[in-house]
């Protein structure tokens, strides 16, 4: 197909500096807009609602880089991953600042009592958690060291972007039909990536078998 | 010759009345004993803003009306900038976003409407447009309106006692409660053609009150704010305000209003019972399942960093509705 096209590490380099630029300017440019007051009537849930759906939109373009890498056959685009997972995290922590700094505006103890209290907001923070794991283990440095553990690790990212699905669905009121696609969207790419999250349950769960059925042998 | 066009950032400056313009010139008004000389307090081609700079001249058009202005009805509080009543809108025939409503409802048809009010009365009504304004006189009221959603606004509402209108009716005393119709009309409202659009709920929006609920005096039907008449994305031409309760039951573009004996099944309820009930008065000691209901985010002017969250009130600091549920577990019947 596009064998022809062979994506070097000089086009990755410019995508990448496309992504820099586009992600960091929409942010800072939507947050002026916010502090300005220039963003609708209610600059906080705009910039919410911005902050959210951005973090999950580079989420599920992260995860689509690895099958899309392997379908076209151009390992070079793995190299996107990491920096895309990043403003993924850039654009959740935002998104939780935000809500602490202009929803609550500092009422620590609300924010305890929520996300206490509040499933949706459980699972966001359950997600922030992950991503910020996620994050802090992403250098290359870190990634040596941990050696087999990091893939491990790593694969977490799908739990969080499950639980940003359910965070999604539940924050809505009665407008389901968004959020569902996304969810969708979400399971057709954790389809696409089976093998990965599948084979290290079913590796555990043939060594429980097996060893349950070397116990029933003994006895 | 140049001939310059104004951009519509440009537009939106002259056509909608700044808060503390309108909250200058109202006690001006007040100091000459002027109550009542509404001409005077709009800029005279007031319009609706549309904030995406849209066609300009697709902005529904509304006139200025004359009021008096008792003086219980007024407040203290600092008043929601105009250009944010009509720009922060839930009224999901018109979209379900917030900013959906005056962008998709800025041709929506008021003239000609008709009112009905029937079922256990001694005398049906119907009111068309002109009666709207002509039938009752019209007040300028200044309400807190507190959403389910947790922000609130301050909004000079003009309008007439509801309990004017179902006494002109002559209510039976059987009747109970009150049934409240938004129009339905899919041509004119994509919410209703489309689920997506809607936000999945039922059409036509339904909305109930007991009868003493509709008899309070604060239960006001609007029919303008700002000094002008309503624009659609706050429901023109006729609308219910019910400032003790949570947004949602001050139902917009009300066709019917129709006295029963039988508790109605209101529209959200119908949705999520068990997250939005039929009395929806505003109490801070009841959360949504969901969030909070304990403090709001009050929208005025300012960017993120206005410090806006206070602390919600009982029956959204209107004491005056409290007998009403003297003996009632306002968890149960929230
Ligand atoms: C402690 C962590 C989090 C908190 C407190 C939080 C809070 C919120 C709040 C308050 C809303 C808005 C609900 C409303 O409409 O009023 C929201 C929506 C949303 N959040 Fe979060 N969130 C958290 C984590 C996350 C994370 C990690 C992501 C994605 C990576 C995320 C993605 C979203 C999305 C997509 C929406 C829907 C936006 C929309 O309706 O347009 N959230 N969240």
């Amino acid at each position: 197909m596009i064998k022809s096209v062979r994506i070097t590490a000089a086009h990755t380099f410019w995508i990448k500096v496309t992504l820099h630029l586009v992600a960091l300017s929409l942010l800072l440019f939507t947050y002026y807009q916010a502090f300005s007051d220039q963003l609708g009537a209610d600059p906080v849930k705009a910039i919410l609602h911005f902050s959210g759906i951005g973090a999950f939109n580079l989420l599920l373009l992260s995860l689509l880089i690895s099958p899309l890498a392997k379908y076209l056959r151009q390992g070079q685009l793995v190299t996107l991953r990491r920096p895309i997972g990043l403003y993924a995290f850039v654009y959740a922590i935002c998104h939780f600042s935000s809500y602490l700094l202009f929803e609550l505006q500092l009422e620590w103890s609300l924010l305890l009592s929520e996300i206490l209290k509040r499933p949706y907001i459980s699972v966001g923070f359950i997600a922030l958690l992950i991503l910020s794991i996620l994050a802090a283990t992403s250098t290359k440095p870190i990634q040596r060291r941990m050696g087999r553990t990091w893939q491990k690790t790593h694969n977490w990212v799908y739990v969080a972007s499950l639980l940003v699905a359910l965070h999604y669905i539940w924050s809505v009121k009665s407008e389901l039909i968004q959020p569902i696609i996304y969810a969708l969207v979400l399971l057709a790419l954790l389809v696409a990536r089976r093998t990965k999250f599948l084979k290290p349950i079913q590796s555990r769960f043939n060594k429980r078998t097996k060893t349950q059925q070397s116990k029933k042998k003994l006895a | 010759m140049l001939i310059r066009t104004p951009k519509p950032s440009e537009i939106k400056e002259n056509q909608v009345t700044d808060e503390s313009v309108y909250q200058n010139r109202r006690q001006l008004l007040k100091s000459m004993g002027f109550l009542g000389a509404s001409a005077l307090m709009v800029s005279p081609h007031a319009k609706a803003v549309n904030w995406f700079g849209g066609d300009e001249n697709k902005t529904f058009e509304t006139t200025p009306l004359e009021f008096s202005q008792p003086q219980v009805y007024h407040s203290e509080d600092l008043l929601t900038p105009e250009q944010k009543i009509i720009s922060h809108n839930n009224f999901y025939e018109f979209g379900s976003g917030k900013s959906d409503p005056l962008a998709q409802s800025q041709s929506f048809k008021v003239d000609p409407w008709s009112l009905k009010i029937d079922g256990l009365v001694e005398k049906s009504l119907t009111l068309d447009y002109d009666d709207l304004y002509k039938s009752f006189e019209l007040q300028e009221r200044i309400y807190r309106l507190r959403c389910v959603e947790a922000w609130s606004m301050v909004v000079p509402w003009i309008g007439f006692s509801l309990a004017a209108l179902i006494k002109k009716a002559k209510p039976l005393s059987s009747a109970k409660y009150v049934v409240f119709e938004t129009l339905y009309d899919p041509d004119q409202m994509p919410g209703q053609k489309n689920r997506f659009t809607g936000g999945g709920i039922d059409y036509p929006y339904v909305e109930g009150l007991r009868i003493d609920e509709a008899m309070h005096p604060l239960a006001l039907m609007s029919v303008g704010l700002y000094g002008k008449t309503l624009p659609p994305q706050n429901g023109a031409p006729i609308r219910l305000v019910v400032p003790w309760k949570y947004g949602f039951k001050s139902i917009k573009s009300v066709v019917r209003i129709r006295l029963t004996d039988k508790k109605p099944q209101t529209t959200w309820e119908k949705l999520a019972a068990s997250e939005y009930g039929f009395y929806a008065n505003v109490n801070p000691q009841v959360d949504h399942p969901r969030w909070t209901q304990a403090s709001e985010r009050r929208i005025t002017s300012g960017g993120l960093f206005t410090r806006n969250r206070i602390e919600t009130q009982m029956f959204n600091g209107y004491p005056e509705a409290a007998s009403m549920y003297a003996d009632m577990d306002l968890r149960k019947f929230y």
